[in-house]
Order: structure tokens, then sequence, then C-alpha cells
């Protein structure tokens, strides 16, 4: 009898992997829980255990292998007193074993142009990179978090920095984000540039008081004495299927409060640029980076010296008809509203913010001036959002302008909802945008 | 450990100290008591507004453990902060028309009696936020291990304090790191108006610290030369890099937690039968007089106070409120 050995799933994020190593040869025995292979995930290098005892008749998938899909067959399980099968090089020419084609542009929809002086590097990558281009250059910038140093990072972001600049530059924390967001406030109050890692920003909400009360007020209540040059970084938003405690967007709860900088990259290029950004900048930046984000690739400048400026919005697509301001994970999924809206007639043109405060509203509104009509697009809840927000702004400033009253595409108004199929719906979907452009455009 | 004028006066050792230095703590001590008072005073009239914590009765604390300071050393605390301020050598001026809500505040009027910082002194708060300033006192002695230097963090907080989860969580990362920062519990009895036996579990709040490792003495606050003896032992430890320590200062708020608590926690005898007993200006000015310093030498230092409070009092009224625009100023640095 053969089992299948399939790709296990070891995030909830985790589409594909890598099969780093394997741990036992055709034709070995094992037995339930024995380690058979190590897989690198997203988030880390895990070791996979057999579930069945037997023999191990064909491996499958070659070590090194990139990009394995989840639940792709990648051994096979004989009984005992069978023979092996065939060796894996035999079946190399099976689609998901070519390597050329996991390239990283399979990952998302459309191919990546590559830009001048550039790489193609995924946002994860661009983070790393970012940080560590300021840490060579600015001895006062450190990292501190849960998992930053010898796990290397929750989330692979801080992979590689504990080797290249040891432990008095890499900090791993206990799990208390109230003291440690204190400790890093403190030594920003001390002239350190402190970069601060939440595993995911909905742990920091344990840390609200410190962020709030010291880092954004302190300046202010000092007399212009006390500034505060930290980030805060890690993800927010949803990841999947993981729930209300963990799957929430806080852009609007910092944007809220004067004394904090908030900015929120979609691409690697932003990723780079904005985080370089953030750690130069003298007072507490809070960036908050999306988990589905960190493995999509992007053309990215490789200027150690690229800054993408805070409070600067870009244009990622031009358009007349009418204008989707987004950020973050958003920003593509309106690029995808884009080109099928462009099939019905409809010209959009995408803001990507970058920044949610400063906001760039001069960008937005010269923007809707020129469509005279505006979609607003967050994973965050409807009530009090950016959305509402930037409504406000285009109301104040160009009212005469618009042809259609604001429309905000949002996450829906309820605390995320487990099942698959309702967690879809309440998150903003494309054809939520694409309906919502087309309401503006009477077009419906 | 409970100590009255008695029992300090006849302790010989304590004649053998520095004469100067023994006159410097009484001035600072009777400075820091006069401030207070012409700041209720200030109050009363209407003068200063919001909350105003006084520190009247503690001023041991932090003018013995000043003693034992170096130059470079940060100090943070909470919102009963003009005793460290003054401690600190920031001018009652600048601290008073902060309290008024002037321009010439060492805040420009934007921060008020709970919020008042000075790089220049290394006084990095003044917090509004009962424990909030403990992580950030972890952090500024972070900041002094990762430079390199061999400066401390003084880091006060109350008993009050004692209880907030985000302590223990700087205990933890204090000691696991080996960060310079001393932790001063001025224990005053009360948290507003909770005792302490009321609010806290076991016996000593020095006692929490064993569970991280870190070493911890009980001092009688009142005792200034207690405190500066303690304090002496306790950086000299954080300076050799052996990690954090917790001073418990068993001290005694003579006024009401803020300016509005009418104190029925506690009887007027309570009160009155530690002023009397354990006073820590009192205290030290017995000792003076015992070490023969004469009475016209004490009243010199009284006038000498009464007259920098008095011009503190008189520029705080005078200073222009700050002009409209700074409103918007300082929110962000760029």
């Amino acid at each position: 009898m053969t089992i299948e050995i399939l790709m296990p799933a070891l995030s909830p994020t985790m589409e594909e992997g890598t099969l780093a190593k394997w741990l036992v040869n055709e034709g070995d025995s094992i037995s339930s829980g024995d380690l058979i292979a190590e897989i690198e995930t997203d988030k880390a290098t895990m070791e996979v255990e057999a579930v069945d005892d037997g023999k191990i008749g064909q491996l499958l998938v070659p070590a090194g292998t990139e990009g394995v899909k989840v639940n792709t067959p990648i051994a096979l399980l004989i009984d005992s007193n069978e023979l092996p099968h065939t060796s894996i090089k035999t079946i190399a020419d099976k689609p998901y074993l070519e390597k050329e084609k996991i390239t990283t542009e399979l990952k998302i929809d459309k191919p990546v142009t590559l830009e001048p002086n550039s790489s193609i590097i995924t946002v994860r990558e661009a983070l790393r990179n970012a940080m560590a281009e300021e840490m060579r250059s600015d001895k006062k910038v450190f990292v501190m978090g849960e998992e930053v140093a010898e796990y290397q990072g929750a989330y692979k972001v801080t992979q590689g920095l504990l080797d290249e600049f040891g432990n008095k530059r890499v900090y791993d924390t206990p799990i208390t984000e109230h003291g440690f967001a204190g400790i890093g406030i403190g030594a920003a109050f001390g002239n350190l540039k402190p970069i601060v890692e939440f595993m995911t920003f909905n742990f920091a909400m344990q840390a609200m008081d410190q962020i709030i009360n010291s880092a954004a007020k302190t300046l202010y209540m000092s007399g212009g004495q006390m500034g505060c040059p930290i980030v805060f970084r890690g993800p927010n938003g949803a990841a999947s299927r993981v729930a209300a405690q963990h799957s929430q967007c806080y852009a609007s709860w910092y944007s809220h409060c004067p004394g904090l900088k908030v900015v929120s990259p979609w691409s690697s290029k932003d990723a780079k640029g904005l985080l370089k950004s953030a750690i130069r900048d003298p007072d507490p930046v809070i960036f908050l980076e999306n988990e589905v984000m960190y493995g999509q690739s992007f053309s990215c400048p490789d200027d150690n010296d690229f800054l993408v400026p805070i409070g600067q919005a870009n244009i990622e697509k031009e358009g007349s008809d009418v204008t989707i301001i987004a950020f973050s994970i958003m920003v593509g999924k309106s690029l995808e509203a884009a080109d099928i809206l462009n099939e019905k007639g409809i010209k959009a043109e995408v803001i990507n913010l970058r920044s949610l405060r400063p906001l760039d509203i001069e960008t937005i509104i010269n923007s809707v001036k020129k469509t005279n009509r505006a979609v607003t697009c967050e994973e965050g809840f409807p009530f009090a959002g950016i959305g509402a927000e930037i409504s406000a702004a285009i109301n104040e400033n160009a009212f005469d302008w618009l042809d259609a009253p604001v429309k905000r595409v949002t996450g829906k108004d309820v605390p995320m909802p487990y099942a698959a199929n309702l967690e879809k719906l309440a998150l903003p979907q494309v054809d939520d945008i694409v309906n919502a452009c087309s309401e503006v455009c009477y077009k419906n | 450990m409970k100590k009255n004028i008695s029992s300090l006066v006849k302790n010989k050792s304590k004649m053998n100290y520095d004469l100067d230095l023994l006159k410097d703590m009484y001035k600072k001590m009777l400075l820091i008591r006069r401030f207070e008072e012409k700041a209720g005073q200030l109050y009363g009239m209407g003068k200063i507004g919001g909350f105003c914590h006084l520190y009247i009765g503690q001023e041991a604390v932090v003018v013995g453990i000043q003693s034992a300071q170096i130059e470079g050393d940060s100090i943070v605390t909470s919102y009963r902060d003009h005793g460290h301020m003054i401690a600190c050598d920031m001018d009652p001026k600048g601290v008073m028309a902060e309290l008024t809500g002037r321009e010439d505040g060492y805040s420009k009027g934007k921060g008020g009696s709970m919020h008042m910082f000075s790089r220049e002194k290394g006084f990095f708060g003044g917090h509004g936020i009962v424990a909030a300033q403990v992580p950030i006192g972890a952090g500024l002695a972070f900041s002094h291990k990762y430079n390199g230097n061999k400066n401390v963090c003084i880091t006060y907080f109350g008993d009050g304090a004692a209880n907030q989860g985000q302590v223990y969580e700087s205990y933890n990362i204090a000691s696991l790191w080996q960060l310079p920062v001393i932790f001063v519990i001025e224990n005053n009895k009360y948290g507003m108006g909770t005792s302490v036996n009321r609010s806290s579990a076991g016996d000593n709040l020095s006692d929490r610290g064993k569970a991280y490792g870190i070493k911890s003495e009980i001092v009688d606050g009142m005792d200034i030369i207690a405190v500066r003896e303690a304090a002496i032992k306790a950086i000299e430890y954080c300076r050799l890099g052996k990690g954090p320590y917790i001073l418990e200062m068993k001290t005694y708020r003579y006024r009401g937690h803020s300016m509005s608590d009418p104190a029925k926690y506690r009887t007027r005898d309570e009160v009155e039968q530690i002023r009397k007993t354990s006073d820590p200006i009192e205290n030290i000015k017995v000792l003076l007089n015992k070490m023969g310093v004469v009475d016209k030498v004490l009243k010199d230092i009284d006038v000498e106070i009464k007259s920098i409070i008095a011009d503190a009092a008189k520029f705080a009224q005078d200073s222009p409120e700050p002009s409209p625009s700074e409103l918007y100023t300082d929110i962000t640095i760029n």
C-alpha cells in the first residue's frame, strides 16, 4: 500500500514553501513521529514528522526545491516489505518541480518589470535591507522585539540581522509588549534609535499607553525638548484565518493621534524607502506592514540612500474617470480593480497613500478635481476609519468638483470571523472596488 | 528600622559626616519644602491649575539619592515631580512658571505640573501615567549601557505604581539585560487614598524583586543619611555593571495625594505624629545643631531660600502666557 506524503501547511498564510532538506533517504524505515524533512515556510524553517509507519518508497521533490505548493505530494510511503521506487531524478520534469517556473514572478498575477538600478525582491527582503542598511550607517539604530534575534524573526523580516550585527544591536525581548515598548521609548529619549518590532500590531494594544502617552505626546509636553526617534513596526491587518483577535487594521487608531507619523507600504519599493525614512525620522513612526504582502515581489531600487518621503502619496496608475485611494494590500486589489474597470470603459486612477499621517491631501484633491469621483479602500472597519477622514477632506477641499458622493470600500463592521467563507465576506474584495467605482460613475 | 530624631542624633557615626555636605542637603530639602508650600499657596489662589501633587515630607529621598549621583546620570519619575526637579538643580523659576502655565516654564507652559523635563540636567520627566516611567527608566538605563558610559538611571515610582504590570515587565528585562537602573520605590504608605496594606499583597514591595534576582534594600526614607548610604551602595553596584537594584524608601507625604484630596483615609494624628518624630528636615537641623552649626547660620539659609522662592513665584506670575502660535508647535520635529 502506498501513501502520499503531502506538503504540509505550516502557517496560516502559507501557500507554498521550500523543501529545504530531507532527513530520510529512500528505503529508510520510519515510524510515526520520526522527523523526515525540513521545510522553510514564509515564517520559519520547520521540521516535518511522519504521521504513519512504513518505508520511504520515493522522494518526489528534491531537497532545495522552492515554491512547493501546499498539498503537493512530496514523498511516497510504502509498506516496509516493498522495494523502494525509482529515484527522484526520473520525475524532474513534473511541472511543480521545475525550478525556473517557480520564480518570484509567479507569486503575483502580473510579471514584475525590473526597473533600472533595481532588483526584484520581496517586501520582506526590502524591509530587512532597509534595516540592515540603516544599522550599517548609524550605530544608534538597534532592533528589539519578540523572536527578532535568534529565531530570526517570527515572519523572518529580521533574518540575518543578529548574524551581521550581533547581540548588542539585535535584542530578543520577553513577551511583554507594554514593558519593552516603554524601554524602547526610554532608549529613544536617551538618544538611541530603536526599531521595535511587534510580532503583529494586534499585540501592540498591550503597549498602547506607552505608544500614545509616552512616545507621541512627550515632545509637546516638554516644549520641544524630548524627541522620540523610534519606529514601531510589524504586520497589521488581516492575515488568513486567524480570526478576530489577530486580524485587525490599526491604521485609523494610530492616525488619530497627533505626535505620531503613520506609514503603510504596499510594494518592496515602498517598504524599503519608507522604512529607511522612518528610521531616519526624528519622530515616532508607526510602520504598518501586511503579512500577506511579505512574500510578494516587486522591483526595488538598490541605492542605499533611496528614500520614500513620509507624507507623499504615489499615483500608481493614472486615470481620468474615478480616483481610487488605497494603502497597503488594498493598493494591489485596487490595481486589479482598475484593470477590470478599464475593460468596462472606466479609467480609474489609483493612489497609493503610503503615509496615513501626515496624509497627502494635495495629491488626493488634485486627482479628485480631475476625475470628479472618489472611492476609498481599506481593510479596517468603516466607522471612523481612514476612508471617513479622506471623505471629509474631499468634502472640505473639493466639494464643488464632485459628481457623486465619495464611496468607501472597507472591511465589514464586524469582528473578523474565522470561517473561510465569512472571512472572505468580511474583507474588501476586488469586486467591491469595481462595484463602488461603477456606482460613483453611474455605470452600474 | 524605625528611627526618630533622638536615635539619629545619638548615632555617633553621623556626627562624622562632612558638614558642608550636610548643610547642602539641608538647604536643598528646605528649598523643596518651601517651593511646595508656595506652590500649594499659588494653587489656592487659582494661579496654578489642574493637578498638583506636593512632595512635602518626602524630601530626604530625592535629596539623599541625588547626593550620590554623578554627572550624566539620568532621572525619571512620576507626576509628584517638583522635588526631583529641584534636586536636579533645575531652576525653581522655570519649574514654577510651568506650574502657572507660562511661556518661561520648562515645557513652555504646555506640560504643567506633571510633565516637565530638562535634558541638560538629566531629568527625563515628569510622567502622568502611573508607572509609565518605569520602563522608560529601564530604557534610559539601556541607552547608558548601549553607549558604554558608566552612568545609571534612577527610576522613581510610588507604592501605588508598584502594582502595575509594566513594573514587573521592566524588572524582568532590566535583570535579564543587566541594565544599570536603580528602581526607587517611594513608599509613602498611600496610593492616592488606598493604603499599601489594602492594595498590595505580600509583606514588602521590595521583596518582589527577588523573583527576578534583583537585589533590594528597605531604607528609612525619612533619614537622609540612611538614604544617601543606601544610594551610594546601590549606585556603585549598578555602575559596576551588575544589573538593577531596588531601594524601597519608607517615607510619608504630609499633604493629600493632590490638592483636591480631603485625606479622609488617615487621621490627622497620624500625620502629626510623623511630622513630630520623623521629619527629615527637622532631623538634619537637630544634627547640624549638635555638630555646632549655630541657629544664625540656619536662619540665614532660611532667609536665602525664602527669597529664591519669592523670586520664583513672582517670575512665574510675571511670565506671559504662551503665544497662541505655540498651540501648533512641538507636535513633531519635522
